[in-house]
């Protein structure tokens, strides 16, 4: 369903006149199935978010080419409705101005699908996500931050995506509230069939949700395992890194 | 809406507001208001204190100075807002897309911006009134010259700070159109930056064109303006100092007005403060700094 074919990305390093780029993501290429969860995981600067970042359209790759179902997703008609995403930053991830109706509302309005009014549907999400009706008309600082990554989760399935990115998005929330979230995303994703790229550095919470684990180091992919031979990894870098988790 | 309600609370604010507004609306209407003709002269009422026909007494010429300071409006006010408004309006669009697109028109508009503001402002004000001639057109001309990089740059880092921003790079990642996101979604929130950098501006373009006309370089005689009236009323400063108390003490009341309203204005854009003013103190770090001008006239 989606295929990430050979993509490369550097950025300039800040300086005028310096020629100089940092490669940040080197000839990356994988598949995500339909409904699978794929992990993302990696040390803070390898790259993870970048690639998020490519896969939701939000910047070009410098090579290579990112297909959803054949089709480029650099094209926003072939991302809206089919691609969603849920980020790490729970302060920054609702406009302040906007109520949860609204927030939810976006993507729904973007498709132009001729529906005027959602009002049932957001009921049903929010009811989806575990929060009570209610919360409509509450601005994003009234919301507490797994109350946030829940709104934030209720707007990313509103049209049904076919692939939500996931970046960090549980990584600035306390233990019991990263497991709740875990949970509903887990139940979520029985129910509407959606596959998740699910970015973080956190292995637990990775094998805790995912089918498949692609381990990332300095741009490239080091490993990809499915996550019941987690423990037979190969390289040396992916059983150190699991080795560190196991100590913790 | 919340922000006039929250204003009836706050007195300040309130009396702010009717004051600005209260002199937009007299400039505005300033043939039908006025008492009297601004340029009528009366010799025989050469510098007359204060009478039930003439309240504010007559200048040197013995015109009304109560007509002449309704007439000032439209000068010291309304051109110096429309000025603001044009140069706003441009550094606003150019700001945006700088700081929404960023890249090489970014990389080109803010080196035009460097150039235009690496003149010192008043020499360049100079300049050009030497240049073009003296007049008020030429001063809100070389006003909106000189403003619209300095509000461009401005925005543009709100802009830069606020496209970052995780609901910005959702709406990008689900396909809203560029135009879209920006209406919807950073004008509001750089509103409250660019009301706050305008409105302080404001101030200050007041007092520099009331400057200009009080050395002679902006408005030309017979007509009113606030500055100029000052500088009439120079040359009885020591005789009868009372003379220069209205045309003062007008721009010290509608500026100190735009200042405090500027203030509030700070607080009333920012959903965060204005929800619960009672325990600003908590979001004394969220708030963007505080904008302002250096050069006051
Ligand atoms: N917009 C950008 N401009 C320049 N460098 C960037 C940009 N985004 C990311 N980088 C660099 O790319 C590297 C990888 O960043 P990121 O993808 O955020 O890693 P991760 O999410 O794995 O922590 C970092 O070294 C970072 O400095
Ligand atoms: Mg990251």
């Amino acid at each position: 369903m989606l295929s990430v074919n050979g993509v490369s990305k550097s950025y300039n390093k800040s300086g005028w006149f310096q020629k100089d780029k940092q490669r940040v993501l080197e000839d990356v290429s994988f598949q995500c199935g339909q409904g699978e969860c794929l992990g993302i995981i990696g040390e803070s600067g390898s790259g993870k978010s970048t690639l998020g970042r490519l896969i939701l359209g939000i910047e070009r790759p410098d090579t290579g080419e990112i297909l959803f179902e054949g089709k480029r997703l650099g094209d926003a008609k072939i991302r809206a409705g089919n691609i969603s995403a849920v980020f790490q930053d729970y302060t920054s991830s609702i406009n302040p101005f906007f109520t949860v109706e609204q927030a939810i509302q976006e993507p729904l309005n973007n498709l132009k699908s001729g529906l005027k009014s959602h009002s049932d549907l957001i009921d049903d999400l929010l009811l989806q996500v575990g929060l009570h009706s209610d919360y409509r008309k509450k601005y994003p600082h009234e919301l507490s931050g797994g109350e946030t990554q829940r709104v934030c989760i209720a707007r990313a399935i509103s049209t049904s995506p076919k692939c939500i990115v996931l970046d960090e998005a549980i990584s600035s929330l306390d233990g019991s509230v990263q497991l709740q979230i875990l949970d509903l995303l887990k139940d979520l994703r029985s129910k509407i069939n959606t596959a998740y790229i699910f970015i973080t550095h956190d292995i637990q919470a990775a094998a805790y949700i995912c089918d498949r684990i692609m381990i990332f180091r300095n741009g490239s992919i080091e490993e990809m395992v499915s996550t019941d031979q987690l423990k037979d990894v190969q390289s040396h870098y992916a059983k150190k890194l699991l080795q560190m988790t196991i100590l913790n | 809406m919340k922000m006039w309600k929250n204003m009836l609370q706050d007195k300040l604010a309130l009396l702010s507001f009717s004051i600005i507004s209260l002199v937009m609306v007299t400039g505005l209407f300033a043939p039908f208001i006025a008492p009297h003709d601004p340029y009528e002269v009366h010799m025989v009422l050469r510098y007359a204190g204060s009478s039930w026909t003439y309240w504010l007494g007559n200048d040197h010429l013995g015109r009304c100075i109560l007509s002449r300071l309704i007439y000032g409006i439209r000068p010291s006010i309304l051109w110096v807002f429309a000025a603001l408004a044009v140069s706003v309006g441009i550094g606003a669009m150019l700001g945006f897309i700088a700081g929404y697109f960023r890249g090489k028109i970014d990389a080109l508009l803010m080196r035009i911006c460097d150039v235009m503001l690496s003149f010192p402002g008043t020499v360049m004000t100079l300049a050009i009134v030497g240049i073009l001639g003296v007049g008020l057109e030429n001063i809100l001309t070389a006003f909106i010259l000189m403003k619209w990089a300095w509000f461009a740059r401005v925005i543009r880092t709100a802009v830069l700070q606020y496209s970052e921003s995780d609901y910005v790079k959702f709406s990008k990642a689900i396909g809203v159109k560029p135009f879209k996101i920006i209406y919807r979604h950073i004008v509001p929130v750089t509103l409250s930056d660019i009301a706050v950098t305008a409105s302080s501006s404001f101030g200050s373009m007041i007092l520099q064109i009331s400057g200009f006309s009080f050395l002679g370089l902006g408005i030309q005689a017979p007509h009113a303006e606030w500055g100029m009236m000052l500088n009439e009323a120079r040359g009885v400063m020591f005789s009868r100092p009372e003379f220069m108390v209205a045309p003062a003490l007008s721009i010290m009341i509608v500026v100190s007005a735009i200042h405090f309203f500027s203030d509030y204005l700070q607080v009333a854009l920012n959903p965060k403060l204005r929800t619960s003013k009672h325990k600003a103190g908590d979001f004394a770090g969220t708030t963007t700094p505080r904008l302002q001008e250096k050069e006051v006239a």
